[in-house]
């Protein structure tokens, strides 16, 4: 299975050196063609606003909605997540609306509130490392959204169905625990090109030899219980 | 760095990592709010906030030091997108003000008049992160080791010509390459040579890479700069003077943003580069006087 990293800006190498650790097959993607050739996508981190400038001039947002209607996974990082966020506040924003979360952005504050912390989550036993980067806030998730891990009280890592939103960096950390996720997730939605289910239980494969056994309480569900409209 | 103190250690990931998310992006000088609304509605990944670009800078002569808190935090106020600001090489009071004002980025600047001669800031000593300007890699490790978490090349401020951040850009990574053929014993000659601690000559001799994003500055003007800086090697690009002293500052800005993302796809490349009014004018760095480089301020 081919997994596309958004590479318009931000950190999509850090995504790509996590791939690499975990044998995926990625590709860069910049163009709407680039895209049409993936089974699903990573949302880095970077600037939301600079990103969403290349999704609608260059006809990127298209592309991702038919990746989405086709049903592949998606996983996005702090701009990815913003990006993914039904509702974007603190300035409003367009977003492609794919989980069905309320997103408040740089709500820690600026760069001097920037930290790395560790809290629980339902992926494994240890606590996880996570680097918070003038790191948004999820305000609100809607009922079909199942919470990952929390800190400070606060959802950071959800799922919404086969989407999954991290507001912090796990591809900035040595530990592949999230990105593992991903890539079981990815393999396990209902393949949109009959052809390639064999190649994507392979990818399943990588993801539970390294411990996928602790991920049994959250299996991904084949359809969404988002209840709200597409765009 | 400091991997014996774990909060140094955070603390020192978390201005990298705020470096690392400015990666494929565009960083514009602005003087003014409404510039940075223009910069962030092209699509800048950041902004820097100054008094005067460079050009004028040079132009106007004087001294020129951190901007007005005024204008910075005006400018903090208007766009969501980072906001860098100068400080002058060595003024670690400008330094300390600029964090109190929490800016999130600081670049201790050649393009201000040079505070000290000798010395440069002590960057770790600040939780906000720094980036400084250098021409050759000795320049960049000596500045990571002051804990710079990004590396731009000086080029040659508000001259609008590219000659001088080629040439800079093409020195660190040849120096980078010629790192990684040595072998280990060799390394402490290099080093000394450098005159770079051992430490981070091994790392980039190990990786091929500086240890902090590698960004280019100084003379960028067209989108063609901007792909060809990227495609030396460049991971990001500021541009100072290049916009706001064009004829279509926004046009301009979001052509050089569609370039340094697309930089290695020449049709994209040309579609940005057409329509899009004059360039600023630009000065033959040749014909400059030595004394008047920007380039030559900080070791």
């Amino acid at each position: 299975m081919k997994i596309g990293i958004l590479a318009v800006q931000g950190d999509y190498e850090a995504h790509a050196r996590m791939l690499e650790r975990l044998g995926a097959d990625y590709v860069l993607v910049r163009t709407p063609e680039e895209a049409a050739q993936v089974e699903a996508m990573i949302l880095p981190g970077g600037e939301s606003t600079t990103m969403l400038k290349f999704l609608k001039g260059e006809g990127l947002e298209a592309a991702l909605r038919v990746l989405d209607a086709r049903g592949a996974a998606f996983f996005g990082t702090c701009a990815g997540a913003i990006l993914l966020a039904r509702e974007v506040r603190a300035p409003a924003q367009d977003s492609l609306g794919f989980a069905d979360l309320v997103i408040t952005r740089n709500a820690y504050g600026r760069q001097l509130a920037s930290e790395v912390r560790s809290a629980p989550s339902k992926l494994k036993a240890e606590p996880l490392e996570m680097v918070f980067i003038r790191a948004p806030w999820i305000e609100e998730i809607g009922p079909g959204v199942e919470v990952l891990a929390r800190e400070g009280g606060r959802p950071v890592l959800v799922r919404d169905g086969r989407i999954l939103v991290a507001t912090f960096h796990p591809e900035l950390t040595a530990d592949t625990t999230v990105h593992e996720y991903f890539l079981k997730l990815a393999a396990e939605r209902p393949s949109f090109v009959a052809s390639e289910s064999g190649r994507a239980s392979d990818s399943g494969r990588i993801a539970s030899d390294a411990g996928a056994s602790k991920f049994a309480s959250s299996q991904p569900s084949t359809t969404r219980p988002s209840p709200m409209p597409r765009r | 760095m400091d991997s014996s103190n774990g909060n140094a250690n955070n603390q020192w990931r978390v201005k990298v990592g705020l470096a690392e998310m400015l990666k494929g992006g565009v960083i514009m000088d602005v003087t003014t709010a409404e510039q940075a609304r223009i910069a962030e509605q092209a699509g800048a990944c950041a902004v820097m906030a100054l008094e005067r670009v460079p050009a004028d800078i040079r132009k106007e002569g004087g001294v020129a030091r951190m901007a007005s808190p005024r204008i910075i935090r005006e400018i903090m106020n208007t766009v969501s997108i980072p906001v860098m600001a100068k400080a002058r090489i060595g003024h670690f009071a400008e330094a300390q003000v600029l964090e109190a004002l929490e800016v999130d980025f600081i670049d201790e600047s050649e393009v201000l008049t040079p505070a000290d001669e000798e010395n440069h800031i002590w960057k770790h000593d600040f939780k906000v992160p720094f980036v400084c300007g250098a021409r050759n890699l000795g320049e960049a490790l000596r500045r990571i080791a002051e804990g710079a978490a990004m590396i731009r090349t000086k080029g040659e401020a508000g001259s609008g010509n590219i000659v001088e951040a080629v040439r800079h850009m093409r020195a660190i990574t040849s120096e980078m390459r010629r790192l990684t053929t040595l072998r280990g014993d060799e390394l402490v000659h290099a080093a000394k040579e450098l005159a770079a601690p051992l430490e981070l000559v091994r790392e980039v001799a190990q990786r091929g890479k500086l240890p902090v994003p590698n960004f280019s500055a100084g003379g960028i003007a067209t989108p063609a700069d901007a792909a060809l800086v990227r495609q030396l090697g460049a991971e990001a690009v500021f541009v100072g003077s290049g916009i706001f002293k064009s004829s279509d500052p926004d046009k301009r800005a979001r052509a050089i943003v569609k370039a340094a993302t697309h930089y290695e796809d020449a049709k994209a490349v040309l579609e940005a580069s057409e329509e899009l009014g004059e360039a600023m004018r630009g000065l033959d760095v040749r014909q400059l006087d030595p004394k008047e480089l920007l380039q030559t301020r900080g070791w």
